[in-house]
């Protein structure tokens, strides 16, 4: 027997659907492994990560919480993958998005300024993010610079310059010499939506974003123009579609949504520009943008899901003292199995009878 | 084992025996039991259409695929294989339609790549040059792939193939690439094979070289074997019926063609290559008037794919004037502003150019619609517009689909071709450029495209042909010229162009040459 990978006639809708899900049993088997190994009960281990956070509203809360930046960054970065652009730069954009937005909070702190910060802020940050990605954007179109290189790069550039303006130039006075930025003023603060839990203002502009991208890809020639370059580039450059262009563009959404995404967080559930203003959001948002099939809708539950992660993560730390880094792991092997059940949506296995063995055996049949 | 087939009065055995051929692909039925007996020192034609299922039986023949019934056997033993190298190692070669070669490699080197055997690197490129020597096919083993011509690639395949000592070749319609004279080349090497008692399968769908060359032929159509038979006592259009399962209508034009003023012009366009292996065009000037068809022969690689891309706008001209479409200089302008002007185009790749092959026919349809079709008002797709553009294309030229909207990549070539042929005419563009308009698709679709263009035509539009198959442009052409490394020779009125002297220019004879040589064979013909 021999198992083999024969190719679909038609992409298979059903299994671009099951795939995600496929990936996630797979998952959670690893981890149950993993979990057995570390000498914790595996059944105990996935209740206290994916089932208890979902029991309390407080833990619920905080899900939406991790899942706003998660998803609007994830929404721009599909717009990169669809178009076959590698934007992995996320997390530099989010931070340098957090930068810029926190500049206006900074000198504006203790004056008495007005309610337009924060709408500043908000347009900073985006701009900050966009001229962030265009730095890898044009030298790829200019120089044919590698964007994957080039961005990733820029995530340790972006990390430092914020390490920098918080210890240095920025830093609070009345900080006890942390490197952090005195807390925002209320006017530089998104506010939230209740009167209890961080949940803000930020989880509806996600929700915003989701909307906007679904109708974009679905029903504007940008949307199909993005799908074709990604799909079939030459086909696209017959149909008139300057790739470069789109280079510039999603690279610009990409970094906008996660330049925005880095100052709402910032003026939102943290209230300062601090290092370790992210725990890896620019990074997880990968997993998501693929996990959600590069489709808006599909990012949002998968934007949740990996929200539900590190919260269920703090809680096993907590409870059952496992470590916070088995998060990362199960995200890594989650975009692994997920990009693995993909190559499904094209090809079925097929478990076929050796031929080479059958005929042996007629040889020795005819002997 | 021992009946002999009815069909074959002598008493030898088959080399090769196919018994009830049967290949499944999930429902579809690929090959329903086919029967085929392959002779030593017999050229066996298999013709077909595409789809007849000729690659299928071809590919269980060579071992890339296992047929899901029925059993081979050679040299009345059953035969199981495994790969392609079980056949080779039986002694069953393969000369492919689509080469295999890497441009970067010497002659040698490919060669090597390809062969099985534990000689030594030297010891083979010996034989290379001894075997190809031997059957006079010219090659240099030293040389890099990408310098060399079509025709001196498919020796490469032959030469490989033959380095095999196979008893049994099979060859996939290897003429399609060739220049009549080359063709004519190719035949002698092949009666020679036949001489020495080797096997031939000879895949093709041209008709007269069928009958000129074959001893036998085998006629598939829709995955069933229809006939075998002496392919010299039929005549090309019992054969093509036999193909087809219907008459295939003549084409013809449909209105006094009004030859008008010119509606494209192309003026002394040089351009550079955008790929080291690409060619330099030089000087192309030419004009298609408004009711005409200009056919643009020559052999592949010649500079045809610059030549379009330059003319759709996926490169920009040098000069703003070097393209003009109806009066106004587009060399700068992108593909969109063309299409603006009135202007269609398809590309010879019908997956990946003409079409994005994962996507659904109405995305396809919006591909080159979104320029002047009105389906896009203010950056918003009109879908229900794109899809009806697919059913009046699906309507108008026959295009068969398993379901409304498919992907492209599901459409047979035929159909997929009939698309985006019609996708353009029914825009009524003022300038059709077209490239190798129907270049692997069935005789039923090809005659319905060429039909298309010559109606097109008579309506008064430019249409401007390039296309490596003679009878096509003899066809519907009104003037051909002829492509040779960049230059494009002046036109001449298709009913003075004869096969030898376009076939000289595609070699690249000068034109007084092309005249000069066919004189010669006259007179030689006449002092014969």
């Amino acid at each position: 027997m021999q198992l083999v990978l024969e190719r679909r006639a038609e992409r298979s809708t059903k299994i671009a659907i099951l795939s995600p899900l496929l990936a996630i049993a797979f998952t959670l088997a690893t981890m149950s492994l993993l979990f057995a190994i570390l000498g914790k009960n595996p059944i105990m281990a996935l209740y206290v990560y994916f089932i208890e956070p979902l029991t309390d509203s407080f833990t619920l809360m905080e899900i939406a919480v991790k899942a706003t930046p998660l998803v609007m960054i994830a929404i721009g970065l599909s717009l990169c993958y669809l178009a076959n652009v590698w934007n992995i730069g996320a997390e530099g954009q989010f931070i340098m998005g957090a930068v810029c937005g926190s500049y206006l909070a900074v000198v504006t702190n203790g004056t008495d300024a007005g309610p337009w910060v924060l709408p500043v802020m908000l347009v900073m940050g985006a701009l900050g993010g966009a001229l962030w990605a265009m730095i890898p954007a044009i030298c790829k179109v200019r120089y044919g610079a590698n964007e994957i290189l080039t961005s990733l790069m820029l995530v340790y550039v972006a990390d430092l310059i914020m390490d920098y303006l918080v210890r240095g130039p920025w830093r609070d006075p009345q900080g006890m010499n942390f490197p952090t930025t005195a807390s925002f003023d209320p006017v530089a603060t998104v506010p939230t939506l209740f009167e209890t839990g961080r949940i803000h203002w930020g989880a509806l502009v996600a929700l915003i974003v989701v909307a906007l991208a679904t109708v974009m890809l679905g029903r504007t020639i940008k949307g199909f123009e993005i799908r074709v370059v990604g799909a079939a580039p030459r086909a696209a450059r017959f149909a008139g579609f300057n790739s470069k262009r789109l280079v510039i563009f999603t690279f610009a959404v990409s970094g906008a949504l996660a330049g925005l995404a880095g100052i709402i967080e910032v003026a939102g559930p943290v209230g300062v520009l601090q290092p370790g203003i992210s725990p890896g959001y620019g990074f997880t948002a990968i997993i998501v943008a693929f996990l959600g099939r590069l489709n808006p809708v599909g990012i949002l539950i998968a934007g949740l899901f990996l929200a539900l992660t590190f919260i269920g993560g703090e809680g096993a730390q907590i409870s059952m003292k496992i470590p916070l880094d088995l998060t990362k792991v199960f995200q890594g092997i989650l975009l692994f199995y997920v990009l693995a059940c993909d190559s499904l949506i094209l090809y079925r296995i097929r478990l076929i009878a050796s031929p080479k063995k059958a005929s042996q055996g007629n040889v020795h049949g005819t002997a | 084992m021992n009946a002999v087939p009815v069909s074959n009065p002598s008493a030898r055995a088959p080399l090769l025996q196919a018994i009830g051929i049967t290949k499944h692909y999930g429902t579809f039925l690929a090959n329903d039991s086919i029967d085929l007996d392959l002779f030593a020192g017999e050229i066996h034609a298999l013709l077909g259409e595409n789809g007849a299922g000729k690659s299928t039986l071809v590919k269980s023949m060579y071992g890339l695929i296992q047929p899901s019934a029925g059993e081979l056997r050679w040299m009345g033993e059953k035969l199981e294989l495994t790969g392609p190298s079980d056949a080779r190692a039986k002694g069953i070669a393969m000369v492919f339609q689509h080469f295999s070669l890497f441009d970067n490699l010497t002659v040698a080197e490919n060669v090597a790549l390809g062969l099985d055997g534990v000689e030594s690197f030297g010891a083979m490129s010996a034989r290379l040059a001894q075997v190809s020597r031997d059957y006079g096919l010219p090659l240099d083993p030293n040389r890099e792939v990408w310098r060399l011509s079509v025709g001196e690639r498919q020796r490469i395949e032959i030469v490989r193939a033959l380095m095999q000592n196979p008893k049994l070749l099979i060859l996939d319609e290897p003429t399609a690439v060739l220049t009549p004279q080359e063709a004519d080349q190719l035949f002698t090497v092949l009666f020679r094979l036949k001489s020495e008692g080797r096997a031939l399968l000879y895949i093709s769908h041209k008709l007269d070289e069928v009958k000129r060359l074959c001893d036998t032929a085998t006629i598939l159509r829709g995955g069933k074997k229809i006939s075998t038979c002496d392919p010299r006592q039929e005549t090309a259009a019992s054969l093509a019926r036999m193909m087809v399962g219907a008459e295939i209508g003549e084409v013809k034009a449909t209105s006094a063609r009004a030859t008008t003023v010119p509606r494209l012009l192309i003026n002394d366009l040089s351009l550079e290559p955008d790929d080291p292996h690409g060619v330099y065009l030089k000087g192309i000037s030419v004009e298609v008037k408004g009711g005409e068809i200009l056919g643009i022969a020559g052999v592949a690689g010649n500079g045809q794919d610059e030549l379009f891309s330059a003319l759709s706008g996926e490169r920009l001209a040098p000069r703003e004037d070097n393209v003009i479409i109806d009066g106004h200089a587009a060399g700068h302008r992108s593909v969109t502003d063309r299409r603006k002007l009135g202007a269609a185009f398809v590309p010879e790749e019908r997956l990946g150019h003409g079409t994005a092959p994962r996507m659904k026919l109405s995305e396809n349809a919006l591909l080159t619609g979104h320029a002047a079709s009105h389906m896009v008002h203010r950056g918003f797709v009109d879908k229900p517009k794109t899809l009806e553009t697919v059913d009046r294309t699906t309507k108008t030229f026959d295009v068969r689909k398993a379901k409304r909207d498919p992907e492209a990549v599901s459409l047979s070539g035929g159909n997929l071709q009939k698309f985006i042929v019609g996708r353009e005419i029914l825009r009524e563009p003022g300038v059709l450029i077209v490239s190798q308009p129907t270049w692997g698709v069935d005789a039923g679709a090809a005659a319905v495209i060429r039909q298309a263009l010559l109606d097109l035509s008579g309506r008064g539009s430019a249409v401007l042909v390039i296309s490596q198959d003679l009878d096509e442009l003899a066809e519907i052409a009104d003037r051909i010229a002829v492509m040779f490394h960049g230059h494009l020779s002046a036109p001449m009125a298709a009913a003075d162009s004869t096969r030898e002297k376009l076939g000289l220019l595609m070699g690249g004879a000068s034109p007084a040459e092309a005249l000069a040589g066919v004189a010669k064979e006259a007179s030689h013909a006449v002092g014969a």
